[in-house]
């Protein structure tokens, strides 16, 4: 995680656009001033980073389904759920699935576990519109590289 | 069996919680009702879940745009139903066609 870019996740470990499913890593920083404040002398992960996580993971897993002709903006958060505390260091493994893809917006369920103790969950709406930026663009696919998004999964 | 207006009244009522005895088939979604875009993107989940379709927003949002189409072709609920049974009709026919 890079929480001063609100970069929430580290890499893709899976996608799979047959099933519209995405699993990723985010390797939560041991040390971050927002520890400071959340909270003193008791340091764990605010739920709207986690939110923001699962997000971010689903948003990857729509890209890839619409092989990037679209970019996915956050819309609605559902029964968004904090389930535990998620700690500095620990690493969160999120995985997302596609629910619906309507006309102009999709739908995903993610989950976000440390080990296999169930931290997160949320169903969340996208709105989907083009890029507004070549730029916006170009940053996407330097992002995708970073997080090993397997680029060759959506040239098919 | 309910009618197909009566269970986009109910998912409205539902979703935007707006008392459903206060939605009629003559109200228009936006001016009647005063859904606003992103409430509408719930209820078009929750429609085409309901009815295994997926409403064409996008393209009726152009034509409207275009000038091709009046809101109240598509907003107004009784014609919203009965866009929905047309592409419920479609999706029928084409499964149909298919075996």
């Amino acid at each position: 995680m890079q929480l001063d870019y609100f970069q929430l996740i580290d890499r893709i470990v899976d996608l799979n656009l047959e099933a519209k499913t995405i699993t990723v890593e985010a390797q939560v920083p041991e040390k971050h001033t927002i520890f400071e404040g959340h909270f003193p002398g008791f340091p764990i992960m605010p739920g709207v980073l986690l939110t923001e996580a699962m997000a971010q993971s689903s948003g990857w897993l729509i890209l890839g389904v619409l092989k990037f002709e679209r970019m996915p903006f956050l819309a609605i958060v559902k029964e968004a759920k904090m389930r535990g505390f998620v700690s500095p260091g620990q690493l969160l493994t999120i995985e997302a699935k596609l629910e619906h893809e309507g006309s102009g917006f999709a739908v995903t369920k993610a989950k976000g576990r440390v080990g296999k103790e169930l931290k997160c969950s949320a169903e969340i709406t996208f709105g989907l519109a083009p890029f507004p930026d070549p730029s916006f663009r170009t940053f996407m696919d330097a992002m995708a590289n970073k997080i090993g998004f397997p680029l060759q999964a959506v040239a098919q | 069996m309910s009618s197909t207006f009566d269970q986009i009244a109910n998912i409205i009522a539902e979703t935007c919680d707006i008392p459903r005895d206060t939605i009629k088939p003559e109200s228009h979604a936006i001016d009647d009702l005063g859904i606003d875009s992103l409430d509408f993107l719930d209820i078009a989940f929750a429609i085409d879940k309901a009815f295994g379709i997926k409403m064409p927003l996008e393209k009726w949002t152009q034509e409207v745009n275009d000038g091709k189409a009046t809101t109240e072709q598509y907003f107004v609920l009784k014609n919203l139903a009965d866009r929905i049974d047309e592409l419920v009709a479609a999706k029928n026919a084409g499964a149909g066609a298919a075996t």
